[in-house]
Parts: structure tokens; sequence; C-alpha cells
């Protein structure tokens, strides 16, 4: 019998162009690029530099999403684009696509919104793939078993002209969760939760793979914003074995196989999954059912605490009183209560129908506290239309909030939209850094029923007081 | 790309672990379609205050730190976003190297592409570095190693790869497209259902 193989290695395997040598690493073929117009511009100026194509366009898509205005009117005309800058790189990035034959789903494009939200909505995030794009959050198309990672400008550039990477071969990572969750506690609360245990840094080198009973009951919008924040535990990858449910989501998706093809690919990606016996390099282990909703307290994302819980006490750590004194927060009180300006609603974590759902379902029948802010940013222009199907722009609206267009919007503040200085801001994005939502902002990421519930009071709440 | 063999400088200390990538350049700064003029963002939000001046209490902007060309950071440095921004902000700078216990995985890449060099340390040796700003180090790629003022020569990991990309100032992408050959029998060959459009 073959030795016994992780998911990982079967996706590695199969993607060696060119083995490692002891003076080179392995060559990797890419079966999807993924771009967008923040980190290709440099990338277009070096194959124009050098008089080179791109290898393959038909496996390369491009979008418009990190610097793109969510005002129906800039979006749709009407209004200009208020920063410059950002207009030029939207042009740029429509001159680069029609240059070099990339499809691009522009501005105006009834299939566009965040890369990796439209990814797996338009059936090409498939299991078995390698995936990357110009942007750390790649690892959410993990969630489908492809193997997918965020590159910088340089490696945008290799893909565009190789359709291939040089890279080492990570070391692979088990994240078992044992149990179920319990009734609102969602997997951003997971997620949360593993990088408060694994640090910031636990991952760094490693590929993880998600495993266990919770996220075997996952549906794939959950398991994409589980693998969504691998990075921010600095692991380069985050992956989840394909099953029914990935199937299931994924048939009849416009660019996904059909016919006999389907079947050749569902029997291909059932070949996937880890086999028993196989080895990781590290594994552990993760109660689900001892969990509940988190909310984090400081300036990176595994500084976490449970919502009903208190903020540690490291006084004398600087990382910690440096966080602190962002913050504006005192080491060992209580987090809930903590009163908030703003609540964002978004972004490839939490941008998704489901997550929309969630909130609306939270936020019905309420109006948004006095003085707090609340944008609503729906993921895709697709994830809008379906909202706006179901009525929960008008829960939205009805409750005071923001309804928008599509895009990464509050959760890095390129494009206008950001949290003002000194300011609260409880958010469903995935980072919490110091001036991720604007210069001075102070970030709380959390689940979209706990910034809604938090949206209502006008202070961080647990959201289970509104089941 | 220039080649790096070797170099001096003194080193600025930046203490802090999990310097995050916006905060080397924050995300407002990177509508540039260009690589160039970054340097003048670097630690932006840091750096300035808000009515735009320079913050004078920021190591940066302290008078030893002019001319440094060597940024020794606490523990996993780099972490965050992929953008490349981060080493084209610090090289514009004027850095030509980092030294850390940790360095993140995509800004070490992006570094290292870029000809930026990222050093990891033992604890002991990053001790000494942090208690010792302005330390007069002496870089050398051709060896791999650091040499501080006491002496005392260090080993630093670096493939053997990206090494002797930066040694000559070869760049990765023209390695690639040497593997023309291999790629395209790659995509004859390879019998997974490759793209489905
Ligand atoms: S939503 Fe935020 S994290 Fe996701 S791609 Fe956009 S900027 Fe990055």
């Amino acid at each position: 019998m073959l030795k016994p193989e992780t998911m990982f290695e079967k996706v590695w395997a199969a993607h060696q162009v060119v083995p490692e040598t002891a003076d080179t690493p392995a060559i990797i073929f890419i079966d999807l690029h993924l771009t967008h117009e923040v980190t290709s511009p440099q990338a277009y100026s070096v194959l124009r530099e050098r008089g080179l194509k791109l290898r393959r366009p038909d496996l390369t898509i491009a979008t418009m999403d990190h610097a793109t205005p969510t005002r129906t009117s800039q979006v749709f005309g009407g209004a200009p684009i208020t920063i410059d800058s950002a207009a030029n790189q939207i042009r740029q990035l429509e001159k680069n696509c029609a240059e070099f034959g990339v499809e691009l789903l522009g501005l105006q494009d009834a299939r566009r919104g965040i890369v990796h939200i439209i990814g797996p909505e338009l059936g090409i995030t498939q299991p078995g793939k390698t995936i990357v794009c110009g942007d750390s959050h790649t690892s959410t198309h993990g969630a489908f078993g492809a193997l997918a990672f965020g590159i910088g400008t340089t490696e945008v550039g290799h893909v565009m002209a190789t359709q291939c990477l040089l890279q080492n071969k990570a070391k692979t990572l088990a994240i078992e969760v044992k149990g179920k969750l319990n009734i609102g506690v969602t997997p951003k609360d997971l997620i949360l939760a593993i990088i408060g245990q694994l640090g910031v840094s636990g991952g760094t080198g490693y590929v993880i793979e998600y495993r266990g009973e919770a996220i075997r009951a996952m549906t794939m919008e959950q398991r994409m914003t589980i693998c969504n924040m691998s990075i921010e535990a600095g692991a380069r990858a985050g992956m989840i074995a394909p099953d029914d449910t990935t199937f299931t989501y994924l048939r009849g998706r416009p660019r996904a196989p059909k016919g006999a093809n389907w079947d050749a690919a569902v029997k291909y990606w059932r070949t996937l999954p880890t086999d028993s016996g196989a080895i990781f390099d590290k594994t552990i282990e993760i109660d689900a059912t001892s969990l509940v909703p988190m909310i984090t307290y400081g300036t990176n994302p595994g500084m976490v605490v449970p919502i009903n819980g208190n903020i540690p006490d490291h006084s004398g750590d600087p990382v910690f009183d440096a966080a602190m004194q962002y913050m504006g927060l005192t080491p060992g009180q209580a987090i809930k209560n903590t009163l908030i300006n703003v609540v964002f609603i978004g972004s490839c974590t939490n941008g998704r129908l489901s997550d929309l759902r969630a909130a609306a379902n939270v936020l019905k029948g309420h109006q948004v506290a006095k003085g707090v802010t609340l944008l609503v940013v729906p993921g895709s222009q697709e994830v809008k239309r379906e909202a706006e199907t179901e009525g929960l722009d008008q829960i939205f609206i009805a409750a005071g909030a923001d309804w928008r267009e599509s895009g990464c919007s509050m959760c890095l503040g390129m494009n206008g939209d950001t949290v003002a200085k000194g300011q609260y801001s409880v958010s469903t994005s995935n980072r919490n850094f110091e001036g991720r939502q604007g210069v001075g902002a102070r970030t709380l990421l959390a689940s979209p029923e706990t910034a809604a519930a938090s949206a209502i009071r006008g202070c961080v709440t647990d959201p289970r007081e509104f089941f | 790309m220039k080649p790096i063999k070797i170099f001096t400088s003194r080193t600025v200390v930046m203490a802090s672990t999990n310097i995050d990538t916006d905060q080397i350049i924050p995300g407002r700064f990177l509508t540039t379609t260009t690589k160039e003029g970054l340097g003048k963002q670097l630690f932006s939000d840091w750096r300035y205050n808000a009515s735009g001046e320079l913050n004078a209490d920021f190591i940066l902007n302290q008078p030893g730190s002019q001319g440094c060309r060597i940024l020794v950071a606490g523990h996993n440095l780099g972490c965050g976003s992929s953008r490349e921004h981060a080493p084209w902000a610090l090289l514009d700078y004027g850095f030509l190297a980092v030294i850390s216990t940790q360095i993140a995985d995509i800004f070490r890449n992006n570094s290292l592409k870029n000809g930026l060099l990222p050093i990891v340390v033992d604890i002991k040796t990053h001790q000494w570095l942090i208690a010792n700003p302005g330390a007069e180090i002496e870089v050398d790629l051709c060896s791999s190693s650091l040499k501080l003022p006491t002496g005392i020569s260090v080993q630093f990991p670096i493939d053997s790869f990206p090494r002797y990309c930066l040694l000559n100032g070869v760049d990765e992408l023209g390695f690639l497209l040497s593997k023309n050959p291999a790629i395209s029998k790659f995509e004859e060959q390879s019998n997974i259902p490759l793209h489905n459009t």
C-alpha cells in the first residue's frame, strides 16, 4: 500500500512541475490566479518592461474590490470616485486587463465583489486546485480543499508570466475540533478562539488542515470564515477536506464542471482528503463544546477574550501595554458594555449571505443605538442581490443602517470608509491592527451576531441575549 | 536588482513584537501604481503626528537613526497583509536588512525578491542587538553571517536559491522562464481537471 498522505501533500504532489532540489525550490503549477487592482499594477509594469505576455489568461481573472467606492452613486455613475489615486488604480486595471487579455469583472459588473467571495460564487474555486492571489486572505479558498495562499506582487508577475511559482514545501498542522459548537457560537468565534490559543505567529511555516466534527457540520460559507483567518495565526494556508457539502455548494455554479466533467471531477475530488494514518508535523486539539462568543480587545487578532470575560492583565509586557494604550481600555476590565461608535458588517470573513442573514436576524425589529453608525457592506454584488431579494436590506435600513454596494470598504479603509480617530468599532472583518480601519481607529473583531447585538445596545453585547 | 554581498551599518531597534505590514505602510497608501517613493510613508502612523509633522519621539526620527541601513525588530516581524509595498517602503527609505527572531512567511518572501535581506537570529543574539541599538554590524551574505562589534560572528539561515539570486543580482523570473519546456510538458501531461470554464 502507498504511504498515507495528507490532503496538502496530495495537492502539492499533483502540481509539482519540477521537484525541489538541494539548490532550488520546487516549481508549482497554479490552476487559478485571482487578481485585483491594488497588488497587480506593478506586476503588469514588469511584464511590459520585459516584453512578456500572460502565459494563461484563461486561468486568470480580475476584479475590483479593495479601493473601490461602495456608494451606489459612485459605483454606477453620478458621483465621481472621491479618491483620485483609487480612481486611477481602477482605470489602470481596466487598461491592463484589456491589453493583456484578462477577464475583468469591472466596477459595474453584476458578478463583481471581494475577490475571495466571487471565486467560490462563480464556481472557479474548486477542490484540489492551487489558487493564488496577491492578497493574504486567499487562504479562504482552502475551505474547498484547494491549496490557496497569498503572494506578493513580484510573485503575481511570476504567475502571470509562467503560471508557476517557486515554492518551499510547508509543514502541516492539523487542528482537530472536537465536539459541536453551542447555539449562539459561530465559526468566527471558533477561529478567534483558535488564534487566541495558537497566537499570531503560531502557524508560521504551516499549512493548517481543520478537521473534526464541528468542521464537518459547517456549511461552505462557515468553512470559508474559518479558512479565511488562517493567515491571522501566521499560517500560509488553511484547508478543509471536500465532502458532499462542498459538492452540493459547487454543483450548478456558472463555472463548475458540467455533465461528464462534473462526474469526473467529483471522482477526483473524493480522492483528496487526508488518508487515515497520514502524519501531520503537528496536531492541536480544540474543544468546541466549551466555546462562547469571542471578541478581540487588543491590536492583533490573538488578543481575544470570551464576550462575558475580562481583558487579561499582562501589564509590563510592552506589546500588551501599547495595545491597552492604543485601545484606551483597562487591564482586567470586563469587555462587555464597552461603549462603541461604529459597527461594520462585511469583508471576506463575514460578508456572505448567511452572515447578513445572521445579523438581520438579530437586528430585526430593533434600532441601532443613538450615536452609533452601522455600515453593512455585502461581500459581492450577488450577495447584495440575494440579500435584497430576501428583504434583508429593508431590515438593515429600518434599523438605521447604511446599506452599500460590495467591496472591502471599512475592513481596510482604502476607499474612504473609515473609523475616526479614537472611535471604537465592532467589526466582522479579520484584522484589528493599529490604524487598520482608519488612523487611530479602535477595532474589536467579532461575529455578525455580536456586531448586530452591539449595534443595538451601543456597547459590546453578548448576542445570546437576543436569541 | 543590485547584487548584495557584504555591507556594514549601524542598527535601528524597534523592539515591539508582531509589527504588521499595516504598520510598515498603512492601507490608505496602497492606491499607488508604482514602487517608487514609498519610503516617505514608511511607518507613517508612528512617524508623523496628526498634523503631518515628524513625531520627534519615534525612533526613526531621532538623530542617531539617520543613515542606519539595518532594522532590528521584535519577534514575528511583517505579519498580516501580503502587501509588497512593505519591503518596497523599507528599501526606498534606505534599509538593506531586517533582523528578528521570526519573520512572517509572505513578508520574508517579498523581501527576498526585492533585495531586502530578512535575517532570523537566535534569541541570545537578538537580545544583544536589542540592548545595543546603533551597534555597527557587518552583514556578509557570502558566508551568511553577521559580525557583531564584539567580534562574535553569527550564522543566519537563508535558502540557497534566494541567496544565489541575491549574491548575483539574478531575478527569479528569469529562472522560471528558463523552465518553459518543463511547464509546457506539465500542461500537456497533467490529468487533473485543470480548468472547467
Ligand atoms: S475584505 Fe479585507 S481582508 Fe478581505 S480582501 Fe478585502 S481588505 Fe483584504
